[in-house]
């Protein structure tokens, strides 16, 4: 086997992913008789064409990003975290609880407590699966995706009663929302107009945490050994069950950050729906982004152009917007389907060994 | 008493999506897949279920034997789904469980694009009304609570002991346990592994497809995009908690369902107690049980999550 047949054999299937992608969303597209190249067209390009859609792509990869990088870092360690929406919606409450409280600390220290305070709520949401998992084989598979229907009635509960406006109880409407943020705890906007914000640069900066911490130190290269083969890991001297709970709540706690970013940088109060499937979004940019910052980044960007394009495809194409989620089902699947083919080294081989038959003949 | 009476009454109708989905997942489990995707699987039941009687009707009145026709139609596109998986973790040997993560997405995501265009807005179906079992529902008490339900909840406990018959009485049974357990002595006597798996994901399919379709025709007549809200995830949860056997899976079942119709009676009796942490009691029982069940890793099929390759050495 020489090394082009190997990027040759990788390239193509690539490529038969792509195709496969989009063949089986056309196929869904088909059956509720939409114009499948406009759709497509609709969605990746539309929200390209004015400068507010631009940005509110980027607001949508804001947290996509972080809880992309959170849950690389527990994939790494060998355990994928579908409970990000959970971690997030705790995350929310926590960094609401802090910015209500500490609005009058001098500007740079009340956002670093705020998103400390996402990042602690988070935290302790990944610790649970985390720690039952390392100390009690729990899959973590099925406790996060618990956790998240638990999150989301705590949320709840706390927006209804504890910290529910108290003009929504005077004014009777009881919507369940919390006091908005004074102003002194808001993100800056970056373009006059939008609701672009400077969490941006708080993405930029956690990616290169999360690029230092798994590559360049001894803590990141035991993370991911520990995951790549737990019991080899083992037999190395390493703690696997320490470095599947720190993973879990340092992934937890990123979901967090994400959820105080979006609340103190678009919404400036918590309010129901703001999770709204980022959860499982963030796994797909994860995936799709090779389970490195270099790649999240653009696949955040990506998604984010996705989520922005399937809310639009409603009114220009009727198509509805639940159509992302069908596409991110889809590229999960292709991706580890192709991943495995791709590595497959029989079948490379089998390939290989047949065209070469062919051409002796 | 009546307290009592309403959980009990509630609980066992409630209890019959959990059992049909979790003895389909206890089939996936016992041939070696792991599917996650039976949360989704049970969304595209539900949407199946409702669109036929929905379409057949054009919105009026329909026959009863469209309700029928929406059942068994659930069930095949549970079926044909549980192939599609197949293909991806079994032909592809993708990993099982971020493999069903995707399968679930694709699926609920499906039933929602598909709902919105074929059906539209919040419609109730008429669906499957009781069928009262003759002198059996007229025992005071025990007969409203046991022998006054719709006909599915029947064929759902009935489906125990056949799962339970099939799995350890017949060959098929044999072949999806070895495969499950020790596909390489399954393959030496001459058994297609991955077949046998691929059966035993469309029977899985079916059942979970089913669960769906009684949650939407029977339980709440209607369908939304949030309406399954994890009952596919407890129902895998259950197969480890009844030990991959049809028996103790039923009696999970019955626990967890009970669990929800105690959180409906507390809201009923207007006891002030948050209805928020009422709700969230049948999900904190699965990660307790999941966590203080013992022994559950010495039960498990031994092949569980692991593809099977012939031409592999190991």
């Amino acid at each position: 086997m020489n090394r082009q047949f190997k990027i040759l054999y990788k390239t193509s299937i690539i490529i038969l992913a792509i195709l496969a992608t989009l063949l089986i969303g056309s196929v869904i597209l088909i059956t509720i008789d939409a114009e499948i190249f406009r759709t497509y067209l609709v969605i990746l390009t539309e929200p390209l064409k004015t400068k507010i859609q631009f940005t509110e792509v980027l607001i949508r990869a804001i947290p996509l990003s972080i809880i992309a990088l959170g849950i690389t870092v527990a994939y790494r360690a060998g355990i994928i975290n579908i409970g990000a929406e959970g971690q997030m919606a705790i995350g929310i409450l926590t960094s609401t609880a802090a910015a209500l409280a500490f609005y009058n600390v001098p500007r740079p220290f009340n956002i670093i407590i705020i998103v400390l305070a996402g990042a602690l709520g988070g935290g302790i949401w990944g610790f649970i699966p985390g720690i039952l998992k390392a100390k009690l084989k729990v899959s973590e598979l099925l406790s996060t995706v618990m956790l998240n229907y638990i999150a989301a009635q705590v949320y709840t509960f706390f927006l209804r009663g504890p910290m529910i406006d108290p003009a929504e109880l005077t004014l009777g409407s009881g919507t369940p929302q919390s006091m908005r943020l004074e102003k002194s705890v808001w993100l800056e906007r970056l373009i006059k107009g939008t609701r672009l914000h400077t969490g941006i640069f708080i993405v930029i900066l956690l990616a290169i945490l999360i690029y230092v911490l798994l590559w360049k130190t001894s803590f990141g290269y035991k993370l991911r050994a520990a995951g790549a083969s737990s019991k080899a890991a083992k037999y190395g001297g390493i703690k696997v069950a320490f470095f599947i709970t720190i993973s879990m709540v340092i992934s937890g706690a990123f979901a967090g950050i994400a959820g105080g970013v979006e609340v103190i940088g678009v919404h400036h109060r918590a309010i129901e729906g703001i999770t709204g499937g980022y959860g499982f979004s963030g796994l797909v940019v994860a995936l799709f982004g090779g389970l490195h910052p270099a790649g999240i980044l653009p696949a955040s960007f990506f998604f984010g152009l996705l989520l922005v394009g399937a809310d639009m495809t409603q009114r220009i194409v009727g198509v509805p917007a639940n159509m992302v989620q069908v596409l991110e089902g889809i590229i999960i699947l292709v991706i580890v389907s192709a991943q495995q083919v791709m590595n497959d080294k029989y079948l490379m081989d089998k390939i290989w060994k047949k065209i070469n038959t062919k051409e002796a003949n | 008493m009546d307290f009592v009476f309403n959980i009990l009454a509630l609980g066992i109708p409630f209890s019959v999506a959990l059992l049909l989905a979790s003895l389909g997942e206890m089939f996936n489990q016992r041939s070696g897949i792991f599917n996650l995707g039976c949360e989704g699987i049970m969304a595209m039941g539900a949407f199946i279920g409702i669109l036929v009687p929905y379409a057949a009707g054009h919105g009026g009145p329909t026959p009863e034997i469209f309700n029928l026709f929406g059942i068994l139609a659930g069930a095949l596109v549970g079926a044909l789904l549980g192939l599609v998986f197949g293909l991806v973790v079994i032909t592809f040997k993708a990993k099982q469980g971020i493999a069903g993560i995707g399968m679930q997405l694709f699926c609920v995501g499906t039933a929602g694009t598909l709902f919105r265009h074929f059906v539209g807005g919040t419609q109730s179906v008429p669906g499957i009304g009781n069928l009262d079992i003759p002198i059996l529902s007229e025992i005071p008490i025990l007969g409203s609570i046991l022998f006054s339900h719709n006909i599915l909840v029947y064929i759902a406990f009935l489906f125990v002991p056949i799962s339970a018959y099939i799995l350890f009485k017949t060959p098929w049974g044999l072949r999806v346990r070895a495969v499950g357990t020790y596909p390489r002595a399954a393959d030496s006597l001459g058994i297609n592994v991955n077949r046998v798996r691929f059966q035993a994901l469309a029977v899985g399919g079916a059942l979970a497809g089913l669960a769906g379709a009684y949650l939407s025709l029977c339980q709440a007549k209607m369908f939304s995009d949030e309406m399954i809200a994890g009952r596919g995830f407890i129902a895998v949860a259950l197969v480890y908690f009844g030990h991959w056997s049809p028996v103790k899976i039923m009696w999970g079942a019955l626990l967890f369902s009970l669990a929800q119709s105690f959180q409906l009676a507390i809201q009923g009796q207007g006891i002030n107690f948050p209805y928020e942490f009422a709700v969230m009691l049948p999900y904190v029982l699965v990660i307790l049980t999941l966590a203080f069940s013992r022994d559950k890793k010495k039960q498990a099929p031994a092949a569980l999550g692991i593809p099977f390759d012939r031409e592999k050495r190991i």
